[in-house]
């Protein structure tokens, strides 16, 4: 029985405890991953980088029918290995420092013309974030931009909600193996951006999340997109870890500004002091790529829809904040019936939503 | 020589009356005691020999038996020394058995004569008036309880000696008196909590007086140090003062539970009992051996407050499902059933995660699975009793300083007695009397809505998600809240603010 050099790659990939340094200096060594495959106990024992687990590792795993079996399997459940080779490879990852040598891919990989914006920020995000990272992604998504995050929880999340939602295009990179959900609560997400957009990993099938992975997909998030949007982020946040990696690769940074005393946002604000360009309309960012094609028209929401006389005072009186009942009461002064009421039907409408019992906010993706 | 009296033993809340008959005859020196005794009754026997001695009365060495009856019914308690020893004494001929007729006794002794409380005077001394009895010699540490009862004479008693000077006719003890119009007149002048003390939270004072009205279970969910505690104590004084009945049913769990005394000799406000989140299935249900009321019996007529409830044991929640329903536990043992009144209104408190201040991201930095996990933990067969939900929030200076708002207890409650007339005049063909006991079958009946409103329920339906349960909660709390409005048709108003009283749903926690 024989291999294709792909299969060997993928074989060589897929060993356990074997990193990119590692097969750097096997292929280093040898000319292909067939070379490795073959070679013999103590020529490895030769390579410095290797200690003896991985020699052990790599032996253990030469079964040349196991290989096969794996890689069947892995096309049977619709995963596309990739490997640097390739043309189907993102050029745009080829060229950043530490490029993964194989990428697993389920759904479709970015088109090469592609615009895609990157949107990152906290797991643990305000109502204010949360909005805004929906309604950042489902404008730029009506627009034709691929929006790319990390299918965490929080902003990554309700970026790739509100691309979906607009029916735009959306991928997520995964620090853990391409099969799995995690967190497992997103498995309805990541089901629909499997059909919708694409789920993309450096991992192979099984590799379970590990504190350790995370930091490292972010290189991909930021290397396969065109800008990076950071929406909220404290102050010691991975999401800079996002940014920085993209400065290196030569990215534009967005961020969203947030109030000076907010935890959630300094982040953000420290990245404007630096040089992030500050947007407050999802416009700022699609002009900046999409130049002669016409642009479709922003509809944000519109005030002038509301007709009823309370519904502007209460609407007004809101904000992206979550507001207490009794706050808007006291502020605008009206009766708790008629603020009830009033807040009932603009949540009605898709204007205001609760975000827990009794606290209000307004909504701007319905 | 043959000797009756009588006295009463507690089954649930009510006395049992149980004959006491000593036997005195010539025979070997013995003292028997027969009639399904349980230990402390059993054990009598020494207390009663010695303290007959220890009053100065001699007994001639005969061979006494003792029968308590009916047979089948187990005594339990130490209520029963002092008949015991009053029969012993009649049949030696101390006291004329006659004066023993439509008497009864109840007391427990000490070595020396004295005269010590037992527990359920006032059922058993309400049961001896059922029963025809003319008079009850009870212990003076109880005799306010058991005076309470009109219609009978209560008698208090000190010491043994005293007792059996009384029955002779030697000396006359006035029988006690209370004044029960001026026990209840003085209780409406002092009530210490008072809604105005709470300042800002209106709209969970509003969900209150919703609930209070219409007798509907409420949830409190709002950060540590807003007022949910402080407003939960509040609740009893705007519920409706006790009528002299619901008074009588209260005080008769607390007097078998031995929570009245002298100075508290009747339940005169409704009660408000917070068990602590520790606390196990037997101490909320009631139970144990020999039955006690436990907590949701204590808080009967009033308010159970049950504060950080997801910390509340599981399976010790479960068992508020029936009592909730039926107003009443059943506690089966093995020779007999108990039945303890529960027709209480529940109160919950909670933070809304661990920390307490989701969604304010300021303070709170609990990811939204641990506040659903937090949410969790909360009994859902329990909340879909719960038919009101409010969220309090944190208080700022501003609400501490401003003043001029806040309504008093007083006004609260005139507005929950007048709902509570309309639900009487509206229900009095039906077994039940609030708008909260109302059925689905019957909501069509009393709860009828115009187009226009069933198409605002409709679309909040789809929008919100709503389940069947959440439906009719509203319904039934939309009935209220037209009611507090004096409107017998329900309207758009009224259904909304329904809408956002209702109780949580896990799915839309926090998306």
């Amino acid at each position: 029985m024989e291999c294709t050099e792909k299969e060997y790659q993928y074989w060589l990939y897929s060993i356990n405890g074997i990193g990119i340094k590692k097969v750097a200096a096997l292929l280093d060594n040898y000319n292909c991953a067939k070379e490795v495959f073959d070679a013999s106990e103590n020529s490895l024992k030769k390579i410095g980088k290797l200690n003896e687990k991985d020699v052990k590792a790599i032996l253990y795993r030469r079964d040349i029918e196991l290989v096969k079996r794996n890689y069947e399997k892995l096309h049977r459940k619709g995963i596309h290995f990739i490997i640097k080779e390739e043309k189907e490879y993102p050029s745009r990852l080829k060229h950043i420092y530490d490029s993964p040598n194989a990428l697993y891919v389920r759904g479709k990989l970015p088109k090469e013309d592609e615009v895609t914006i990157s949107i990152v920020g906290a797991r643990n995000c305000s109502e204010y974030g949360k909005e805004l990272a929906k309604y950042f992604a489902s404008e730029m998504a009506k627009c034709g931009i691929g929006i790319i995050s990390g299918l965490a929880r929080g902003i990554d999340s309700f970026s790739h909600m509100g691309a979906l939602k607009s029916g735009g295009i959306t991928y997520g990179i995964l620090g853990c193996g391409i099969d799995w959900c995690y967190p497992a609560e997103n498995i309805s997400l990541y089901m629909e951006m499997i059909e919708k957009g694409g789920v993309i990993s450096e991992y192979g099938p099984g590799i379970s999340p590990k504190p350790g992975l995370f930091p490292m997909r972010n290189r991909i998030i930021s290397g396969m997109s065109d800008g990076i949007l950071v929406v909220e982020a404290k102050e010691k946040s991975g999401s800079l870890i996002t940014v920085d990696m993209g400065l290196e690769q030569g990215k534009n940074v967005y961020a969203i500004p947030g109030k000076i005393t907010d935890p959630l946002s300094t982040g953000c604000n420290n990245l404007i002091k630096m040089g992030a360009k500050l947007v407050t309309n999802p416009i700022e960012i699609i002009d900046d790529y999409i130049y002669s094609k016409k642009k479709i028209e922003i509809q944000g929401k519109n005030f002038d829809n509301l007709l009823e006389t309370y519904e502007k005072i209460v609407y007004a009186n809101l904000s992206l904040e979550p507001k207490h009942l009794n706050e808007i009461i006291d502020e605008t002064k009206l009766d708790i019936n008629i603020v009830v009421d009033t807040l009932l039907s603009l949540e009605l409408k898709s204007y205001v939503k609760e975000v827990t019992r009794n606290y209000y906010s307004l909504t701007l993706v319905p | 020589m043959f000797s009756k009296a009588y006295s009463a033993a507690i089954h649930g809340i009510d006395g049992v009356i149980v004959n006491v008959e000593a036997d005195v005859s010539d025979g070997l020196p013995t003292f028997e005691m027969v009639g399904f005794l349980s230990s402390e009754v059993r054990e009598a026997k020494e207390r009663v020999r010695i303290s007959i001695k220890n009053s100065g009365f001699r007994l001639s060495p005969k061979r006494i038996t003792i029968n308590l009856s009916p047979a089948d019914l187990k005594k339990e308690g130490t209520a029963f020394d002092l008949p015991i020893a009053v029969t012993i004494l009649s049949a030696f001929g101390y006291i004329t058995q006659s004066n023993l007729e439509h008497t009864l006794i109840i007391g427990e002794l000490s070595l020396n004569g004295q005269i010590n409380p037992v527990n359920g005077v006032l059922p058993i001394v309400h049961s001896a008036k059922e029963q025809g009895f003319y008079r009850c010699i009870v212990p003076i540490a109880n005799v306010k309880e058991g005076a309470v009862v009109s219609d009978i004479d209560v008698i208090g008693v000190n010491t043994l000696e005293q007792v059996v000077q009384y029955l002779n006719n030697d000396k006359y003890i006035e029988p006690e008196y209370v004044d029960i119009d001026s026990l209840f007149q003085n209780q409406m002048m002092q009530s210490a909590n008072d809604f105005s003390d709470v300042t800002g939270q209106e709209s969970t004072k509003r969900a209150i007086l919703v609930a209070v009205s219409g007798m509907h279970n409420i949830l409190m969910i709002g950060p540590p140090g807003s007022g949910k505690t402080m407003l939960s104590k509040r609740i009893p004084s705007i519920m409706p003062e006790l009528s002299f009945d619901e008074s009588m049913e209260i005080s008769k769990v607390y007097s078998v539970a031995g929570l009245l005394d002298n100075n508290h000799a009747l339940v005169l406000e409704r009660p408000f009992r917070a068990p602590h989140h520790t606390i196990t299935t037997s101490a909320l249900a009631g139970g144990g051996k020999v039955p006690r009321p436990g907590e949701i019996s204590l808080a009967s007529r009033g308010v159970l407050f049950l504060d950080e409830l997801p910390e509340f044991n599981k399976n010790t929640l479960e068992i508020l499902r029936q009592p909730l329903e039926d107003k009443s536990i059943t506690i089966a043992r093995l020779n007999a059933t108990y039945s303890y009144p529960t027709a209480f209104m529940l109160v919950a408190a909670m933070n809304p995660c661990n920390c307490g201040y989701y969604p304010d991201r300021k303070r709170c930095n609990c990811s939204i699975n641990e506040v659903k996990r937090y949410l969790g933990k909360v009994s859902m067969p329990l909340m879909d009793r719960v038919d009101i939900c409010s969220e309090t929030y944190s208080v700022n200076y501003k609400d501490l300083e401003k003043k001029e708002n806040s309504v008093s207890s007083l006004e609260l409650r005139k507005e929950v007695k007048r709902v509570r007339e309309i639900q009487l005049e509206r229900y009095k063909n039906e077994k039940f009397n609030f708008n909260s006991l109302l059925t689905p079958q019957l909501m069509n009946t009393y709860c009828g809505l115009e187009r226009s409103e069933k198409k605002l329920l409709e679309d909040v339906f789809d929008k919100l998600n709503l389940t069947a349960r959440a439906y009719h909660k509203i319904l039934k709390v939309a009935r209220t809240i037209a009611d507090l409005d004096d409107s017998e048709r329900i309207k758009r108003i009224h259904l909304s603010e329904a809408i956002s009283y209702r109780s949580i749903d896990k799915k839309y926690w926090g998306e």
